[in-house]
């Protein structure tokens, strides 16, 4: 008897996807939860990993040699962590910590990569919501890097 | 709304500054300074509405658009807050306690906060935006059971550029309003929001039918924002944005600020987007 998944198709992420899609992504999916400081995800490490977080904030670090780290972008409630399980090399390109403690589902990346026989809609499917996390956090750096706030802007 | 420039006992006409004492500075940011003006001269102090703002003459500099960054129901308190960003602002800031500025005001068309009553409210503010909408906040608490819910949204460059904290921390601990903060980056130990504005309308809900938006901050910021507002349905009508391109005359004579039809001085700073919608993105020639 398989075990029964966790409510996946409540995070904003999967909300749509039929059971199969949704068995298909989460087919190796586990619970994982940190404690406020802890590292979700650090830069070189292999990105293995797609987190939906469920609860919790989350801040996207970059460490600049000299400078130390920076913080990026807060993530939280609904929002999905780790993009690099997507292409070669398959590394962490920044840290990710838990600025308070944080739930999520952790969906291992080998059940994401690559087109599915079984569910040919899978793909696309997934391809466009990750499509749109992509399009959004895009609009979201470009106004970052505008840095509209500077004196004389 | 009609422009009424106030009467002034000894000032000459609309263009002449009233000499006013510098009660005090209180610095904000490494280069913002909030000054408070005595008008305890004046009979009734300084009225103003949330929105308006005065121009500020620093004898022998030059004159300057700030808005009145106080408490509406204080008229005996005129406060300003002022980035020393050109060669008047940085002046202005250098007064000291008991300077001279010239004042004229108040100036503009202020929010539209008899619109927004019964209405949820989300104040949305960039960097020294919030001087303008400090007053909106304070008219809100005020008067808080005239109104749904509130929402502040404020954003900034860094921690350290953030105006008004003292302020932000007594609203963030004020069950009455929620108060979201984000800044551009940050270095570990913030635990706030990092991330550009726009991003914090995702956190929160907004039910479009009864939501009026306030706005101010650089206008890309602004334009961003509404993008958002628009997604989530918020009509054009009931999203409003302060404007402050180049006021020199404040009083619409000669035409600096004119956006198309509009003198930003006389016809805003405040303007619905539902106005503004096909002049905000026309590049200046």
């Amino acid at each position: 008897m398989p075990q029964p998944l966790p409510p996946l198709e409540q995070h904003p992420f999967l909300r749509g996807l039929s059971p199969e899609q949704l068995s298909a992504i989460a087919c190796k999916v586990r619970e994982q939860s940190f404690p406020a400081g802890a590292l979700l995800l650090r830069e070189g490490d292999p990105a293995d990993t797609l987190y939906l977080v469920r609860s919790g904030k989350v801040v996207l670090e970059q460490n600049v040699p000299g400078r130390g780290p920076t913080l990026l972008e807060t993530l939280k409630a609904g929002d999905i962590l780790g993009l690099s399980w997507l292409f070669p090399p398959f590394r962490w390109h920044l840290d990710a910590r838990a600025v308070e403690s944080v739930d999520t589902f952790a969906l291992d990346a080998s059940c994401m990569r690559g087109p599915s026989p079984e569910h040919p809609v899978l793909e696309p499917a997934l391809a466009m919501r990750l499509l749109r996390q992509l399009y959004d956090r895009l609009e979201r750096v470009r106004l970052q890097r505008l840095d509209v706030y500077k004196a004389g802007a | 709304m009609s422009l009424d420039v106030p009467h002034v006992p000894g000032v000459a006409g609309p263009l002449t500054p009233e000499p006013l004492r510098v009660r005090s500075l209180r610095r904000e940011t490494a280069d913002t300074w909030t000054v408070s003006l005595d008008v305890s001269s004046r009979p009734g102090g300084f009225p103003f509405q949330p929105g308006q703002f005065n121009m500020l003459y620093v004898f022998g500099v030059g004159e300057v658009a700030i808005s009145i960054s106080g408490d509406p129901s204080r008229p005996a308190e005129l406060i300003h807050t002022v980035r020393a960003v050109g060669a008047t602002t940085r002046a202005l800031c250098r007064v000291g306690r008991g300077g001279m500025l010239g004042v004229r005001g108040p100036y503009g068309r202020p929010w539209p906060l008899e619109e927004a009553r019964g209405q949820d409210v989300v104040v949305v503010a960039g960097g020294l935006g919030l001087a303008p909408l400090r007053s909106v906040i304070l008219h809100l608490l005020r008067h808080r059971e005239k109104y749904g819910q509130v929402l502040l949204l404020v954003g900034a460059r860094t921690p350290e550029d953030l105006p008004f904290r003292r302020d932000l921390e007594r609203w963030q601990a004020d069950s009455r309003l929620r108060v979201l903060v984000t800044v551009d980056k940050a270095s570990p130990g913030w635990k706030e929001h990092v991330g550009v504005v726009p991003a914090l309308l995702r956190d929160v809900a907004v039910d479009p039918a009864r939501t009026v938006a306030l706005m101010c901050g650089p206008e890309v910021m602004m334009r961003f924002t509404v993008r958002e507002l628009e997604r989530l349905g918020v009509p054009d009508a009931r999203i409003h944005l302060s404007l402050e391109r180049n006021m020199k005359c404040a009083v619409a004579f000669c035409g600096h600020c004119q956006l198309v039809p509009y003198f930003l001085c006389k016809d805003g700073p405040v303007f619905s987007y539902d106005r503004l919608r096909s002049f905000i993105s026309l590049r200046e020639v």
